[in-house]
């Protein structure tokens, strides 16, 4: 039920954001996002942002798990 | 962000992943004599594990036990039946999400209320449910607000809305969920033998990594808060393995894109202002104290369960054995009724209903 998925943030007001999900468009909540910014991405849930997605730690999760599965990793 | 997804995803990874945390799982074997046995309290982790074969294989080398993470699982029979009741009255229009509809409440279910000409309306937000009830004045609109965490504040976010505008027609039936009390609950019964938990990503973006210390401080069990993509949670599964290897009790956060070790402060302090604890009833457990939250006093007119109190018997008992499933006591095989009298189709109990219930995703994708 929680399902959260990642969204595009195209345009903001002082309420709510119209985001992209996959290809479509819908307008989501963003209290519990106030700092978002246009080009941000966003986990929305049940019509709400309810996080910022941090694309730099995505990265170094990948990272990481790549380093585990070569052997580097302790 | 999705090329970043799609390397999330990225099958040749997760291959190379799988063969890593096999022979991790079987190194965990040879120390303790016993396969690591995992539980993912979230409903979508259960799916996901199913549906991306991750569970499959894996089935002989690492035991991952479902728990109670689908709020529609967790549910009890008499609260279920309290919501279909509150669909009597006159002039109601009931708004809920869509997972509640087909529920099988002692009488029918809401889906067979709304054939019979209730009027029933899935809704995706709760916010749209402020709105039905701005547009229809002359009804009560009632929303029937079910969730763990990550579902609590999107609830207060429509009470606020509903509250700020003086919305009078509109209430909130709200039975939720809190993650802790039924987690300590599993664990001080000693039922569910387990060496750690993967922990759910959604529930965690509001209640930040630092929430989970208990685990670590008073259980001595470890924990990995993990995305849901098949990387994501084969990494996680992984780390929980290594720790138990290391003899490590801690909670890793595997899920730093969107977890923050705060939680997120917005979501908890609409929560605070308002929802307050309540003993809240669990399918199969029974009450446990203090596990869920209630709308504040403060806010007593936007509680249907105040403005529209209803009273239904005991629920009449069926075979259906989700209550031991979700304490991680059998798997859906255990059920006589799995596959047979209880498909997707024609749910017995909600573990088939909810596409996030192990008895929905075991018999989509496991059944052998
Ligand atoms: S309701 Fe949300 S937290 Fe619960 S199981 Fe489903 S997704 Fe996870
Ligand atoms: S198979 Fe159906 S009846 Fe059996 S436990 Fe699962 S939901 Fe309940």
């Amino acid at each position: 039920m929680c399902v959260g998925v990642p969204a595009k943030v195209l345009e903001r007001d002082e309420f709510t954001a119209k985001v992209d999900v996959l290809g479509s468009q819908m307008t989501v909540g963003i209290l519990l996002v106030p700092d978002v910014q246009v080009g941000d991405y966003v986990l929305v849930h049940a019509g709400q942002a309810l996080q910022i997605v941090d694309e730099m730690f995505a990265v170094v999760s990948i990272e990481e798990w790549r380093k585990l599965v070569d052997g580097t990793h302790s | 962000m999705e090329p970043i997804l799609k390397e999330v995803q990225d099958a040749g990874l997760g291959q190379s992943l799988l063969r890593e945390v096999i022979r991790l799982a079987d190194r965990f074997k040879e120390k303790y004599g016993h396969p690591p046995a995992y539980m993912e309290v979230c409903g979508s982790h259960t799916h996901a594990l199913a549906r991306t074969g991750i569970k499959r294989a894996l089935k002989d080398h690492v035991r991952l036990i479902s728990g109670p993470g689908c709020p529609v699982c967790v549910t009890d029979q008499k609260t279920i039946d309290a919501m279909i009741a509150l669909t009597e009255g006159e002039n109601r229009i009931i708004c809920t999400f869509g997972d509640m509809l087909r529920i099988p409440g002692s009488k029918g279910s809401l889906l067979k209320a709304k054939t019979e000409g209730k009027d029933i309306r899935v809704v995706y937000s709760p916010s749209d449910s402020v709105r039905i009830a701005k547009e229809n004045p002359d009804n009560e609109v009632i929303f029937l607000g079910v969730g763990f965490e990550t579902t609590i504040p999107v609830l207060g976010i429509a009470l606020k809305e509903a509250w700020e505008d003086g919305v009078k027609n509109f209430s909130m039936w709200v039975t939720t969920k809190l993650v802790e009390p039924v987690v300590r609950y599993l664990l001080d019964s000693g039922e569910a033998k387990l060496d750690g938990f993967l922990l759910p990503g959604h529930v965690s973006v509001v209640l930040g990594k630092n929430q989970y210390s208990y685990l670590v401080d008073e259980y001595g069990v470890p924990g990995v808060i993990s995305g849901f993509e098949m990387n994501e949670m084969l990494s996680s599964i992984y780390l929980l393995i290594e720790l138990g290897l290391k003899e490590e009790a801690k909670i890793i956060n595997n899920y730093k894109s969107v977890v923050k070790d705060e939680g997120n402060p917005q979501a908890l302090t609409i929560m605070e202002t308002f929802f307050t604890p309540n003993d809240e009833a669990w399918r199969g457990i029974g009450v446990i104290p203090k596990s869920g939250l209630d709308i504040r006093e403060e806010y007593r007119s936007l509680n249907a369960k105040i403005r529209f109190p209803v009273t239904v018997g005991e629920p009449i008992k069926t075979k259906c054995r989700c209550g031991e499933i979700i304490r991680g006591l059998v798997g859906p095989e255990d059920c006589p009724l799995f596959g047979k009298a209880c498909t997707p189709m024609k749910p017995i109990g909600p573990c088939m209903v909810s596409s996030e219930g192990s008895c929905s995703a075991h018999y989509k994708y496991l059944r052998e």
